[in-house]
């Protein structure tokens, strides 16, 4: 009879030899295999204190961006949320007021601005959408959690440290994204 | 008047000697888990458990807290006073073995000779073996007060598993007497230290004894009483809380103990290779050497059951049954056998 596939293999149904029913020596030698592994590296990661490296164009928690004298980029105009397949990005926009101009670029700015991380799906449609270069997706993902509510993050967690005041901190949040977006 | 005539040393001496021996044992099988989650990771190329204090250290005392803290559960229809005496009697039992294995020599402590020994009974492993066959009852009363019939299943198959490899071990014990001469646990090292090692002279019944030391400590190839993913757990699947934590401790001081027996019926006991300790004298650190090197021998024994357990899947039942009672039972005649001939012809 013509075989289905190529992998059809007959199947050994020969009788124990004494030495294969003494069960010993494969014992000995599952032992033996299972012994060499006592010395080979583990691939585990510590997690916490280590973290695996990720390429330079991964998607992971947003971040929302300021230009170098620390102001605000975003203008809260819902390019964002209207892009988001996931609708997971909400926002209310507010005007700049005289004398807040070294908080906000331009004369609106997001006063509420939330992405429920448990809805984004890391697609990254909101960093291409943005006109203002914004909001970008950084190298770190989001923690675990006991609740819900603490999966949407809010405009004070999204938003990077002030180059001015936390140069270090800036420069962490950006990381590898920096090359990218000057 | 005799009852006040008791030398008060030898009190004072054993209960101090009880204590370090049962503590030792319960530390020992508290770090049993902890080197099987280690040996077990390493084995599979993980790094098992490392965040409790450094290296994970602390990790039995966290388990041991987990199981103090979880809700108890006692069956409605469990028969409650047998439920609880069932993870009591496995645990009391596994202690009371350790009482006559020889942990070291005879010290001298300010003349009075101290034997590192609690009591060198003139039956002593009979003793270990009547001890370990009442650890049975442990099972089968908490596999019947569960009132569960799985469990009920679990414990006849439990206790029928321990039962027939008792007889291949007791027999292949036998050959071992017969080299000796003594039933005394004290004798046996001393025969083992003036004429070698007596897995020189019983290879065969080593393994035996080995192998039914598995099954009966419940381990791997042979823990069908904990089978949790094929046969849905064993005798303790209505116990949680720290009685399932006296269950599952008395099989590592189960272990524990059988690894030491095994140490002092084949490999010496407290005897160190290729080193006339004798002629050191008797100090203290002798006698303590002794124990060291008897831990040792343990600690070895114990890796080599993890090991196992980390290599060999379970056996079905029936084949259990079929190496026990098939295989294991004629073999250990055939050694006894054999053993008896050979003394025979070399005594005439």
């Amino acid at each position: 009879m013509q075989a289905l596939t190529n992998r059809k293999q007959q199947v050994e149904r020969k009788p124990m030899t004494v030495w294969e029913k003494l069960y010993l020596p494969s014992i000995f030698k599952g032992m033996g295999i299972t012994f060499s592994h006592l010395f080979k590296k583990k691939p585990t990661i510590n997690y916490p204190e280590e973290q695996r490296p990720f390429s330079s164009v991964f998607r992971g928690l947003h971040i929302l961006n300021r230009d170098e004298e620390g102001r605000e980029k975003c203008t809260a105009c819902g390019l964002c949320a209207l892009s988001c397949p996931a609708e997971a990005i909400t926002m209310e926009a507010a005007e700049r007021q005289p004398g807040e101009e070294h908080l906000y670029k331009e004369e609106k700015y997001a006063a509420k601005y939330e992405i429920n991380m448990l809805r984004c799906i890391f697609c990254g449609l909101c960093e291409e959408a943005c006109p203002k270069d914004a909001i970008y997706l950084s190298q770190t993902f989001a923690p675990a959690n006991y609740g819900r509510k603490g999966f949407i993050y809010n405009k004070e967690d999204l938003l990077i440290p002030d180059p001015n005041t936390d140069p270090e901190g800036y420069e962490k949040a950006k990381g590898d994204i920096g090359k990218n977006i000057k | 008047m005799y009852l006040l005539q008791i030398d008060w040393w030898i009190f004072f001496e054993k209960l101090i000697l009880v204590a370090v021996i049962v503590t030792t044992a319960l530390v020992v099988a508290m770090y049993s888990t902890y080197a099987e989650r280690k040996i077990a990771a390493f084995l599979q190329d993980r790094r098992g458990p490392n965040r409790a204090g450094p290296f994970g250290l602390l990790q039995p005392m966290a388990d041991g807290l987990k199981l103090f803290m979880k809700e108890e559960i006692i069956p409605m229809t469990s028969s409650k006073f047998l439920f609880v005496l069932g993870p009591m009697l496995a645990m009391i039992t596994a202690c009371m073995t350790s009482a006559v294995i020889p942990w070291g020599s005879t010290i001298d402590i300010k003349g009075h000779q101290v034997p590192l020994q609690i009591s060198d009974i003139n039956i002593g492993i009979l003793y270990i073996f009547g001890v370990v066959s009442l650890g049975v009852y442990g099972i089968m009363i908490g596999g019947w007060a569960s009132n569960n019939k799985f469990s009920l299943l679990a414990a006849v198959r439990g206790a029928s598993q321990m039962i027939s490899y008792e007889l291949a071990m007791g027999l292949s014990l036998l050959a071992v007497l017969m080299l000796v001469g003594d039933l005394r646990m004290s004798s046996i090292v001393n025969h083992q230290i003036a004429n070698g090692w007596n897995v020189l002279y019983q290879p065969l019944g080593f393994l035996i004894f080995f192998i039914c030391a598995l099954a009966e400590c419940n381990r791997t190839p042979f823990d069908l009483p904990e089978a949790e993913n094929e046969l849905n757990f064993g005798y303790h699947q209505e116990y949680s809380s720290m009685k399932l934590g006296f269950y599952l401790f008395a099989e590592y001081i189960n272990m524990f103990i059988s690894a030491v027996v095994m140490s002092t019926l084949f490999f010496g006991g407290y005897d160190i290779p290729f080193v006339n300790e004798a002629a050191w004298g008797n100090h203290w650190w002798v006698g303590l050497i002794g124990f060291v090197v008897l831990m040792t021998k343990a600690a070895l024994f114990i890796f080599l059951f993890m090991w196992i357990r980390w290599t060999i899947p379970r056996f079905r039942y029936d084949q259990l049954m079929n190496l026990g009672w098939k295989k294991l039972l004629p073999l250990a005649l055939v050694n006894m056998l054999i053993t008896a001939v050979v003394i025979l012809l070399l005594h005439k």
